[in-house]
């Protein structure tokens, strides 16, 4: 009953974000209406993590899987790629580099400045 | 061979766990940081799949129910985002100005190389939404008049790369800070990173899911100011 209950609330949650999604007229998904939401319950109290901690422990560790089927489907975008592929990978590469080092620069260093040593 | 399993909506789930498991095996075997089992699962299943000549929608059949845990997983999300408030109201100014400094980096790169590689305009657009979450991506996407097939697949190209390359490239540019690093990857390569960072450790995962959200709002709202300088 432990790990139904726990889903039930996840599960909620998630259906929740996915009518403000719908009902709301913003490019804002179900599942960031649904982060904002559970953070929300958390952070007011309404929701203990202890209702949801082994469930959503679960879900985040195999979160990895969900993403196979989304990057199999690769294979079925190559006829729109393959004119442009080379500067279309180059570029999503390229900027993808660019944008870790950066904030992961600015954040280290604004955190250097405050004194706070977060190592 | 393929009818019968084309007609079985457990085969592509199947595949998808067991690609999986089998990576984290061979991950296990060579404890290699190189390894990156999401990669390895991928290409195990592009390569099962054209070997026996079954088409994406019929392996999709059964990979879409993993498919659907996407939403409840980010909501979980929350949980460690929650656990670790005290480090993020401590760090907001830092952690702000990185996820802010990050989403114009992203903008202004795809700016840039689009006029290098002479993007047409639909092209550049398709392309500003590239670093974040994929729904989010898609309507940006579309708003600006963008192909929104591509969208998707460089969407998810920036997340596997960004999985795939997140610690050698912190490494590089000597990214040692835990939130640092969970904002580099969350803001460069969204859900999929974050998957990495959760892995690395509970504060880089926190971080890198706050990004997710931040930089989502945040690209929603500048790119279509800089889809008005191209």
């Amino acid at each position: 009953m432990k790990y139904l209950k726990q889903m039930l609330i996840i599960i909620s949650v998630s259906l929740l974000g996915e009518l403000l999604h719908r009902l709301l007229p913003l490019p804002v998904p179900a599942s960031i209406y649904g982060i904002v939401g559970m953070f929300i319950l958390l952070y007011t109290g309404l929701l203990k993590v202890d209702q949801i901690r082994e469930t959503s422990s679960f879900l985040i560790e195999i979160m990895p899987v969900m993403f196979i089927p989304a990057a199999v489907g690769l294979i079925s975008s190559w006829d729109v790629l393959k004119a442009h592929w080379l500067s279309y990978v180059t570029v999503t590469l390229v900027s993808t580099v660019l944008v870790m080092a950066v904030s992961g620069l600015v954040t280290q260093a604004v955190i250097g400045k405050g004194g706070r040593g977060n190592e | 061979m393929n009818n019968i399993l084309s007609s079985s909506t457990f085969f592509g789930l199947f595949l998808t766990l067991a690609a999986y498991v089998l990576a984290m095996g061979i991950k296990k075997r060579f404890k290699s940081g190189l390894i990156n089992p999401l990669l390895i699962a991928i290409v195990l299943c592009i390569a099962v799949l054209l070997l026996l000549r079954i088409d994406y929608d019929t392996y999709n059949q059964g990979a879409k129910y993993i498919s659907v845990l996407l939403t409840p997983a980010t909501v979980c999300l929350a949980v460690p985002l929650y656990t670790q408030l005290e480090k993020l109201k401590n760090n907001f100014r830092a952690i702000m100005a990185g996820i802010i400094s990050g989403v114009v980096t992203s903008l202004g790169s795809i700016l840039l190389m689009g006029k290098v590689f002479g993007f047409s305009r639909e092209e550049y657009v398709t392309f500003l939404p590239k670093s974040i979450t994929t729904a989010i991506g898609m309507s940006v996407s579309e708003e600006l008049g963008g192909y929104v097939a591509i969208t998707v697949t460089v969407i998810i190209l920036t997340g596997v790369f960004g999985n795939i390359i997140c610690e050698a490239v912190l490494k590089l540019f000597s990214i040692r800070n835990r939130i640092a690093k969970g904002i580099a990857i969350g803001t460069a390569s969204h859900a999929i990173g974050t998957s990495k960072a959760m892995e690395i450790g509970e504060i880089e995962g926190a971080m890198s899911s706050l990004s997710i959200v931040v930089s989502g709002i945040l690209t929603v709202i500048l790119a279509s100011m800089f889809a008005g300088l191209y």
